[in-house]
């Protein structure tokens, strides 16, 4: 569904992704994992589109398709969807018209009308509530003043509208406490289904224990150097990550 | 011939041709003198360093147009709040358009100043409130005042309210190669009075107009009035608009300008507080692009204890434009407790935009709370990248974003018509159809 072959990006002068391959299958939890300024957030970035990386070498793959030269836009518009790790605020735009409008520049993309009034609220109505969020919340400006956890629960809920092929969750797990991790994780949980996939990107193990991954990478200075099982992230939880650079050193 | 020259020499022409009866002759006299000795503001003056009208003197205006009625409804449609009922006073090259207009006089007053000048049931409101607001010594106002002939006479008695909103609508026709005009406006809301008023400027042609408007409007004690001012003007059209409001105690005035461009704009809006309990509230979006200016300069004149003003502007300023805010506010001595806000907020969207920006504050009183704050940056590209990311096009996305921006202004509307007629020209001005409303 996703792969990435050899992708390496650098930030003006400075080359962050080194060389990374990775495949991820429909119905497939990835997570990759690593310490700070090992590359994560830039490779979640560069996978959603991001201009202020460039790609040096390597491709990205949605379905096959070469996703290289497309926009953001496109690429949403394709199925990636990415929760970020720091949710921007924009004062003066709803949750509500935000995720309406996105909704709608979606179906324009795939040359489909606006959905109707009643069907789109409808279904924030079941999405929301399957994210505990309160009416309350939904005509807040979007992400400001938000808590830690509520930006993360909007940000899986804006999943939970768009229904993307491929979610990246980057450090999703940052800023919650233990019940609106659960609550978000429940959330991504069932999200999941056979035909789509989840990147979670992580520095810390707790959230694999709710969204538990099919494989786990660990990415350290730009390039993958293990590959593993979910035992693999026990394994990091315990150990820290000296002992991976130290290998990398080898 | 120079413009002031012209204007002075068509002075002596007007004067002649007036009525033995004018009841304000000799302020006109005095007030051409004021423009005689002061002429057009150069950018020597401080009020003008950002603003020069030397280039817009350079054409050759026609001061007195023919009387004649040339605009068919349906090519002006499109100007007027069709959607809703209101009352009409529509002028077109500064002559009164019985055609266009709807007025009444049916418990509240809308009607002309040419029939408040010479109807002797007017004359003491003329007496009472003519001049009365606006400034002696400014140039620009004392020559409108000397020209006074046309323009909106609203009077809403005592503990009215005015059942439809108002809407003042100057077009200029292209019917003579270059046109001035100097329309005159004397709005007033007696005790408890209510009124709502929506003013624009049009113009229909590519020839060059110059409007140098007065308008005064006087708020009673416990009145309201609301007035929109929509500036969405063509590239060869200048306004320079010169607003005085006149507020007793517990009346609100709010003010929203709309600025969305023509050849130069300059909005002079003046508060003046006189009792106590006042609220003030002055707000502007502000959407230009090409060589287009706007200047506002606001004066909140807090003159009594217990009153408030809240300012708020926001600007986007795109390609080679240039915009000017200049907010001052002077506290008396006398005016304790005052609360006085203003606020100026302003996106660059190109390296050739540029914003001068300058709050004035003035304070004598001790025990008041004013704040101001200004800020000039450029559009939030990691919000931009947010909204692309959701797949919301770039496009669309700055669209969003400058929406959000100036929502806060659109959001103090009261008038839903008026709010959606807003939205539909910002839209249109950023070229995109929005799929969203807020």
């Amino acid at each position: 569904m996703l792969k990435i072959e050899n992708l390496h990006a650098r930030v003006e002068d400075k080359e962050i992704l080194k060389g990374i391959n990775l495949e991820i299958k429909p119905g497939e939890v990835h997570a990759i994992m690593g310490p700070n300024g090992a590359g994560k957030s830039t490779l979640s970035s560069v996978i959603a589109g991001h201009e202020d990386f460039e790609v040096t070498d390597g491709s990205v793959f949605l379905d096959g398709e070469n996703i290289d030269e497309l926009d953001p836009e496109e690429r949403a518009h394709k199925g990636i969807f990415l929760s970020f790790q720091y949710p921007v605020e924009i004062p003066g735009v709803s949750v509500t018209n935000f995720i309406k409008a996105a909704i709608n520049a979606n179906r324009k993309a795939k040359g489909l009308e606006d959905m109707p009034a009643n069907e789109m609220l409808k279904l924030i109505k079941e999405k929301s509530s399957m994210l505990e969020i309160d009416r309350k919340f939904l005509s807040r400006s979007l992400n400001e003043g938000f808590s830690g956890g509520e930006k993360k629960r909007n940000e899986i809920f804006q999943m939970a509208m768009l229904e993307p092929k491929v979610a990246i969750l980057d450090e999703t797990d940052s800023g919650l406490d233990i019940d609106a991790l659960r609550i978000v994780a429940n959330g991504v949980n069932k999200l999941k289904s056979k035909d789509n996939a989840v990147l979670v990107i992580t520095h810390y193990q707790r959230l694999l224990d709710y969204i538990v991954p099919d494989f786990v990478h660990v990415l350290y200075n730009g390039k993958i150097v293990k590959s593993g099982t979910k035992e693999l992230a026990l394994e990091l939880e315990e150990k820290g990550y000296d002992w991976i650079k130290q290998e990398a050193a080898q | 011939m120079e413009l002031k020259e012209k204007l002075l020499a068509s002075f002596a022409v007007f004067e002649n041709n007036l009525d033995l009866e004018d009841p304000i002759l000799d302020l006109r006299n005095d007030s051409i003198k004021v423009f005689e000795n002061k002429g057009f503001p150069t950018k020597k003056d401080e009020a003008w360093k950002y603003t020069s009208l030397a280039k817009i003197q350079n054409t050759d205006y026609s001061l007195f147009p023919k009387e004649e009625d040339c605009v068919n409804y349906q090519e002006v449609k499109k100007y007027f709040l069709h959607e809703i009922e209101t009352y009409k006073l529509v002028f077109i090259d500064g002559v009164y358009s019985s055609f266009l207009s709807e007025t009444t006089h049916m418990g509240i007053d809308v009607c002309l100043m040419s029939a408040a000048f010479k109807k002797p049931q007017y004359k003491h409101l003329i007496d009472k409130y003519f001049n009365k607001a606006a400034s002696k010594e400014d140039s620009l106002s004392a020559l409108n005042t000397s020209f006074s002939k046309e323009g909106a006479f609203i009077y809403i008695p005592k503990n009215t309210v005015a059942d439809k909103p108002i809407e003042i609508i100057n077009f200029s026709s292209g019917v003579e190669a270059a046109l001035m005009i100097q329309p005159r406006n004397m709005i007033i809301a007696d005790q408890g009075a209510e009124m709502q008023i929506i003013e624009r400027h049009q113009s229909l042609t590519k020839n060059e107009t110059l409007t140098n408007v007065v308008s005064e409007l006087f708020a009673e004690q416990n009145a309201k009035i609301d007035l929109y001012k929509i500036q969405n003007d063509s590239l060869s059209a200048s306004l320079i608009d010169n607003t005085y409001i006149d507020q007793k105690r517990d009346s609100v005035v709010s003010v929203h300008t709309f600025s969305f461009g023509g050849k130069l704009t300059r909005n002079n809006l003046n508060f003046y507080q006189n009792g106590e309990n006042i609220n003030s509230i002055l707000k502007g979006v502000t959407i230009i692009g090409d060589k287009q200016h706007v200047d506002h300069h606001t004066l909140v004149h807090h003159r009594e204890p217990n009153c408030e003003s809240h300012q708020d502007y926001k600007g986007i300023y795109d390609q080679s434009s240039t915009g000017v805010f200049n907010g001052k506010i002077i506290v008396d001595k006398l005016a304790q407790k005052t609360n006085a806000f203003q606020q100026n907020n302003n996106i660059l969207m190109e390296d050739k935009a540029t914003i001068n920006s300058k709050p004035q504050l003035e304070i004598f009183a001790d025990d008041v709370k004013c704040s101001h704050g200004c800020t000039i940056g450029q559009l939030d590209e990691d919000a931009l990248f947010y909204l692309q990311s959701r797949g919301i096009p770039k496009k669309e996305g700055r669209a969003l974003l400058m929406y959000a921006f100036a929502n806060n202004v659109l959001e103090s509307v009261a008038l839903p018509v008026v709010k959606k007629r807003i939205n539909k020209i910002i839209a249109k001005k950023l070229g995109v159809e929005l799929g969203f409303s807020i």
